[in-house]
């Protein structure tokens, strides 16, 4: 059959997607670009002309650059190793044949459809507060002072609360993955002398191995650029600025369009510093 | 080192009894097989006596000690299994290694065995792959391999054969059987390919629906079977039945004739019939005779090739003294 013809015709039907997706792509990025050589003060006196590197080198030697960085590479790590490992156990526990298996399951699902912002704010007014939160009253119950959560651990309650949203994600992807896995294999593991925690080592966990890999994959593009969890709660205080927060800061706050673009570049070279690793580590893990 | 017995075990899944109450024993050393149609309860038996499964009443007993409450690891038993279940990640090596490592023997030792283990098995070239990277055939060696090092008491096959192409299934019937000769270990194989039962058992089981139905070599089965469904799952093509006038001629109720005792004569002879397919194997000739007024198709082997086609009219005798005979119970008569 016409190959030839049948494939110009897929490329002119796949077309617009593909212009539309470039588009939403490259214009924001040029745009990105484009600001960040520009000295671009919105409320005081607009566009400014041309500054080269002026803003790059501004914003990497600001004091709130570095710490910035850190915080942001702690929440990412933090959150990806409690969901991950939490994620696990909660898969195992959920592949266990139970009552009510379908109703938990959902349950346990139930975070990720409660919206960043709208989870933040629970968890700050009804848990975190130190006067009336949950918390508060369990601190209260055993004689202890309340601890106010998102002052004096700031950083952990943080991680606490994202980790919140996305440990259903890690689970639901873990299970589909475990249940996967051929009960024949521990079967065989059990005749041949392994306890429960070493079949768990030497046959569930590298059988999870890959689907760990995406969880970890996906989550850190995603965490990445977490801000309205920062941004209801300490408002970047309390040493909880991400980068992506400081950006915001930048533009909005010091109403400083071209710093803050410069900072989009830093951030956008950043997460492919994070994935190229990240695909270096665990490539192997997913091609084999 | 290897006598396993089962008393009174029964078997059920919630209200499902799968297993009626079953004794069974079997000796050191010994090759027995389980065979008996799909869904007989021939895993699960298996199974039991592995200790993967719970039994739901009564006693197993390894080497005269009661083992029921025994986990599987402890049995001494290896276990082969149909879907070969090897560790996707490791190495054959690694795979074979696996029991021994758990079992906590001493490196060398280890490698001395593997190194046994794959010869034995043709394995030497493979070690370093992954299983994924084996055929059928090199997947269900290294399962074996991984069953031997461990040195049991007895082994268990769960139809270990039937993910494999004919060719292959009769090569490697060869090999298990050779290394049982070679081990002298017990072994229990499940299999419903009656072939399979007959070349390879010391001892037959024949299940249906989990009630043994006659347990025996297999030369016993096949020239004594108790009852017709052992006379029908026994040999292959299957035994001839014949009810009413015919059988009462021998005062039976159902008189069952093998197919390779029936002589095929063309003037004379007691029966006679219409030839409607015929299956030429070069060696043997099976004829499948219809209009004998006995039953719906009487199967007759002729030995060599044989000039029978398509609704030729043959006279068949059969020889009256390997005749089985039924009563109405389908139980065998003297
Ligand atoms: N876990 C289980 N729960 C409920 N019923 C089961 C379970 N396992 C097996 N059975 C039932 O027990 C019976 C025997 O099953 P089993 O697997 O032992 O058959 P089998 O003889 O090995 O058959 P096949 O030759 O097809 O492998 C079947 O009717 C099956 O439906
Ligand atoms: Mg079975």
């Amino acid at each position: 059959m016409a190959t030839q013809h049948s494939r110009s015709a897929a490329r002119l039907m796949m077309a617009p997607a593909v212009v539309l997706l470039l588009g939403w792509m490259l214009v924001p990025l040029t745009m990105t670009l484009y600001f960040s050589f520009k000295r671009y003060l919105p409320l005081r006196g607009g566009d400014l002309g041309w500054v080269g590197f002026e803003n790059y080198t501004r914003f990497v030697t600001s004091s709130a650059f570095w710490p910035s960085i850190q915080t942001t590479l702690l929440i990412v790590g933090g959150v990806l190793v409690i969901t991950v490992v939490l994620g696990v156990l909660l898969a195992i526990l959920l592949n266990q044949p139970m009552w009510g298996q379908g109703v938990v399951r959902i349950l346990v699902i139930a975070p990720f459809f409660v919206m960043p912002t709208v989870s933040a704010l629970v968890w700050k007014n009804m848990f975190m507060d130190p006067n009336y939160g949950l918390l508060a009253h369990l601190w209260k119950f055993f004689g202890a002072a309340p601890v106010e959560w998102l002052s004096q651990a700031s950083l952990p309650s943080i991680i606490l609360i994202v980790s919140w949203q996305w440990l259903p994600f890690a689970t639901l992807i873990l299970l589909t993955a475990i249940q996967s896995l051929d009960g024949e294999q521990l079967e065989a593991a059990e005749m041949d002398g392994a306890p429960a925690y070493k079949r768990f080592g030497y046959i569930t966990l590298p059988h999870l191995g890959r689907a760990i890999t995406v969880v970890i994959l996906i989550q850190t593009i995603f965490l990445l650029s977490i801000f309205a969890e920062i941004f209801v709660t300490t408002g970047g205080a309390f040493g909880t600025k991400t980068l992506s927060y400081l950006i915001f800061q930048r533009v909005l706050e010091s109403q400083n369009v071209g710093l803050g673009s410069a900072g989009g570049v830093y951030a956008i070279i950043l997460a492919n510093i994070v994935a190229i690793f990240l695909m270096r580590i665990v490539g192997k893990n997913l091609d084999a | 080192m290897g006598q396993i017995q089962l008393n009174q075990v029964t078997k059920s899944f919630g209200s499902v009894e799968v297993i009626p109450p079953l004794d069974l024993t079997i000796e050191d050393g010994e090759f027995c097989v389980f065979v008996g149609p799909s869904g007989c309860g021939k895993s699960t038996l298996l199974r039991l006596i592995a200790g993967l499964e719970d039994v739901s009443s009564g006693m197993i007993s390894i080497d005269g000690a009661d083992a029921t409450q025994t986990p599987p690891a402890k049995r001494g038993l290896a276990m082969v299994f149909q879907s070969y279940a090897l560790y996707p990640h490791m190495s054959v090596r690694k795979n074979i290694a696996f029991p021994m490592k758990m079992a906590g023997i001493d490196q060398a030792e280890q490698n001395r065995r593997i190194d046994a283990a794959a010869k034995a098995l043709n394995l030497t070239d493979y070690l370093d792959r992954r299983p994924g990277q084996l055929s059928g055939g090199q997947r269900q060696r290294v399962a074996i391999g991984r069953a031997i090092v461990r040195e049991p008491a007895a082994f268990l096959f769960d139809e270990p054969l039937s993910n494999l192409d004919a060719a292959l299934r009769v090569g490697m019937r060869l090999e298990i059987s050779e290394l049982h000769e070679r081990l002298a270990t017990t072994m229990i194989y499940v299999t419903h390919d009656q072939v399979e039962a007959m070349t390879m058992a010391d001892k037959i089981v024949v299940l249906r629906a989990g009630v043994i139905e006659q347990v025996g070599s297999p030369l016993d089965l096949y020239n004594r079977p108790d009852n017709l469904f052992v006379a029908g799952f026994i040999g292959s093509p299957k035994m001839n039945f014949i009810e009413g006038p015919e059988a009462a001629k021998y005062g039976a109720h159902t008189i069952g004739i093998r197919p390779e005792h029936i002589d095929v004569t063309d003037a004379s002879g007691p029966w006679s019939g219409k030839v409607g397919v015929a299956e030429h194997l070069g060696s043997d000739t099976f004829l499948h005779v219809h209009d004998t007024g006995l039953a719906e198709t009487i199967t007759v082997r002729a030995p060599g090739e044989v000039q029978l086609h398509y609704g030729d009219a043959i006279h068949m005798s059969p020889r009256a003294e390997l005749m089985h005979r039924f009563d109405a119970n389908g139980l065998r008569m003297a």
